[in-house]
């Protein structure tokens, strides 16, 4: 009971912020339609412009493409010669997914703790480092600059770098613990049990140092009288970090969480440097599979499509869940 | 937000966005408007072409230069080389052939060019081969041409897939290069015992193991039958295909260990620190990787994949050939054809061999000079073959051979076992069935 009133007088910084923004919805509309009224003609044609250009690259760059994507995944192309080239295929290309393709449920499969990783674990050790640095411990700065560096180096980089580190004869990890002769060598990127966690350390050596820097800026920012209230009322750290600092920072913790999302559904740099041709047993990706099915000599651009579409299907249901938790929101308030 | 204290005016901003779009819209619509013949390109007309390359790598970018450096002091025509990163160059073919290709380009002999003939995107060049079609024996006459009979590429080079040693190894240890299967397992005993890795081995690429794949189905089912299954023309789930794994199986244990994991530049170094007794490859890959590492290519030598069925012997090996093409769609056909009609040619070719140190030249009586021993001994070998294949990419469809067999052979080579090899073979089958359509 008592949590439930403190945390009620925690929330002012809210309360009172809403007041004013219902006034500024409230103002809007007014001023808007009296400068609408005496647009010349000349700032119509701005207007128009302004509207219509973001309107016509969202249509050719983001509708078209994904129209297109569903269109031919019911088709079967090589990619070479016009339009009527373009076979008719009806539900075929998902269906030789489903039941053909061996790399088709892997790759689905590895998303899927792709995304796992990183929002059990990934995420939640980026916030931690930033918890840590921000109680401003001896040389903080140093550690946080050693978390950041990967977020600095392209994905490629990275995966070039950590290729080198699980080279099987000549890495560093194998030659560090001796385990670089050919009776008891570790094939870190090779094995197919192994090398989706390889790869994923490469990936969350990067999303640690992501989230730390975004988290840290949100706490950076956080109101100090709030922890000093919440140590008056005798909270321990992880109590003010559960029930104070946590909740407060919600707005911070969507974004992330929205990152992380998308940064373990587009992924795909790290394990096409890590597989060094066509995509290692173990690692397949949806991202990958599409890319070697559209990208090529010999081109299935139906089948990709198909592909691309599954994709987009699986991506559709965490930004929809974001999209309706956002508006119900902005409804609500 | 912070928009009202802001000195730079809305009219300004707008003001430069519209210059800024005069002069990207140009741009965008020339870039838009590919293919047209009218297109003013650097090519221009009369006397000189251009020529995509994918010769990308230092050493064999410089051996193309002089090469077509010679073209020019031969047959007046100017050229002017366009270098793209031989995986992007294949990668983009596709487009590159649609679009605006350059007049003359590199390319690959096989079903990989066969392929784009017959979607119409190569000019036929049987003028050209009525001029140099003598310089050339049947074989490579019979690679150059399309599956409509006519011609579409003239060749360069070619280079033997076999298996690599160390004189030294073998000196030092008394072994015997061997010529049969027998022989060569029991080769593979030795070396182990001796505390060598008996063959250096990498896959992580995944097209060096397809290279085995071929010569194995070479030697135990012959080459009119490795052709057929590379056309589809026999099921995958074929009891000769299990065969060929089956023997592969047998000497996947005296191989490299985590090969999955390795790319083969790090088993050619294997090999050439000597911790490794063989190893099975391209001249193309580990010469030039002994060039490269400054190691000895006089130590290195070869020889061909033993024999395993008698009826076929030693008779057949994979030797990818390349060459160049015409686009159908190129500007000035006339002189491209002109600059190939001196490249079919012995003298053109030792041009281009003065430089490289592993491959070797394809025309009759060509006489290289600048040959070295493993040069000399790839021209014999290849000579001695009744048949060569090209490699597994280049004679079957491409995409099957590396979304399909590459990883089915990687998970051959990561679990070999009966049950795995069968239902791998049922796997390639079912994909095949959707590839191979028409």
């Amino acid at each position: 009971m008592s949590t439930k009133t403190r945390r009620g007088s925690f929330s002012p910084p809210h309360a009172s912020s809403s007041p004013e923004g219902r006034e500024r919805r409230l103002n809007n509309p007014r001023k808007s339609r009296r400068r609408l009224r005496s647009l010349s003609g000349r700032d119509k044609l701005v207007v128009a412009a302004l509207l219509g250009i973001p309107l016509l690259a969202d249509l050719v760059f983001v509708w078209f493409p994904a129209l297109a994507s569903i269109a031919l995944s019911f088709t079967r192309w090589n990619g070479i010669g016009d339009f009527s080239t373009i076979e008719a295929y009806g539900v075929q290309n998902y269906k030789i997914a489903t039941t053909i393709d061996p790399q088709f449920w892997p790759a689905v499969e590895h998303n899927a703790i792709w995304l796992g990783v990183f929002v059990c674990f990934a995420t939640p050790l980026g916030m931690l480092f930033a918890v840590i640095i921000d109680r401003n411990i001896k040389g903080s700065r140093i550690y946080q600059s050693v978390l950041f560096l990967p977020v600095m180096l392209s994905l490629a980089l990275i995966g070039i770098i950590w290729e080198l580190i699980y080279s099987p004869n000549y890495g560093l990890i194998n030659t560090l613990i001796g385990h670089n002769h050919d009776y008891n060598l570790i094939n870190w990127l090779g094995d197919p049990k192994l090398n989706l966690w390889a790869v994923l350390v490469e990936a969350s050596w990067r999303q640690a140092g992501y989230v730390m820097v975004l988290y840290l800026a949100g706490l950076k920012a956080f109101d100090p009288s709030l922890r000093e209230a919440a140590l008056m009322d005798g909270a321990n750290p992880w109590q003010t970090f559960t029930r104070v600092v946590f909740p407060v920072l919600k707005p911070i913790n969507i974004v992330i969480l929205v990152i992380t999302v998308i940064e373990s559904l587009r992924a795909y740099d790290l394990v096409y440097i890590n597989s060094h041709g066509p995509v290692l047993p173990g690692l397949e990706l949806l991202s990958i599979l599409v890319t070697q099915n559209i990208v090529g000599e010999q081109t299935r651009i139906g089948y990709g499509s198909a592909l691309g579409v599954v994709l987009l299907i699986i991506s559709l249901v965490p930004i929809t869940i974001f999209l309706v938790q956002n508006f119900r929101r902005e409804e609500v308030r | 937000m912070a928009a009202p204290g802001f000195p730079t005016s809305r009219r300004s901003v707008l003001k430069g966005l519209a210059t800024l779009g005069a002069v990207a819209l140009p741009g965008f619509a020339a870039a838009c408007s590919s293919g047209g013949d009218s297109g003013s390109s650097s090519s221009g007309g009369g006397n000189s072409v251009t020529f995509g390359s994918n010769y990308s790598d230092s050493a064999p970018k410089q051996a193309f230069a002089d090469l077509t450096a010679a073209a020019t002091s031969s047959t007046g025509v100017s050229i002017k080389v366009n270098t793209t990163d031989h995986n992007t160059f294949q990668n983009n073919i596709n487009s590159y052939l649609q679009g605006t290709p350059d007049d003359l380009f590199t390319w690959f002999a096989g079903y990989r060019m066969q392929f784009f003939a017959q979607q119409g995107l190569i000019a036929p060049l049987d003028d050209v081969w009525g001029k140099i079609g003598s310089n050339f024996n049947t074989a490579s006459q019979g690679l150059s041409k399309g599956l409509d009979g006519h011609y579409y590429l003239v060749p360069i080079y070619n280079y033997p897939w076999v298996v690599f040693y160390n004189k030294s190894t073998f000196t030092q240890k008394g072994y015997t290069v061997p010529t049969t299967w027998d022989e060569y397992i029991n080769l593979a005993k030795k070396m182990k015992s001796d505390g060598l890795i008996p063959f250096a081995f990498a896959d992580k690429d995944g097209w060096p193991a397809l290279g085995t794949f071929d010569i194995i189905n070479m030697r135990v089912n012959g080459y009119e039958y490795h052709m057929n299954l590379m056309a589809h023309k026999v099921p995958w789930t074929d009891s000769k295909v299990t065969d060929v794994f089956n023997q592969w199986a047998e000497l996947l244990p005296y191989c490299q260990s985590g090969a999955t994991g390795r790319i083969w530049q790090d088993a050619a170094k294997t090999l050439e620190n000597k911790q490794a007794g063989m190893m099975f490859q391209g001249t193309n890959q580990v010469a030039a990787q002994y060039v490269t590492d400054g190691k000895d290519l006089a130590d290195l030598d070869f020889f061909p994949f033993p024999a395993i069925n008698p009826t076929y012997g030693q008779d057949f090996m994979d030797a990818p050939t390349d060459g160049f093409c015409i686009a159908k769609k190129a500007k000035n056909t006339t002189a491209a054809k002109k600059v190939l009609e001196y490249i079919g040619t012995a003298d053109a070719e030792a041009t281009f061999l003065k430089s490289d140190q592993w491959d070797v030249a394809i025309a009759n009586n060509a006489n290289v000079p600048t040959y070295n021993e493993v040069q000399k001994k790839s021209v014999q070998v290849i000579s001695a073959c009744k048949s060569v294949a090209q490699f597994m990419d280049r004679d079957t469809d491409p995409g099957f051979a590396s979304n399909v067999m590459i990883p089915a052979i990687q998970k051959f080579i990561d679990n070999p076992n009966a049950g795995n090899i069968k239902s791998l073979q049922s796997s390639i089958e079912a994909q095949a069935k959707t590839i191979f359509l028409s």
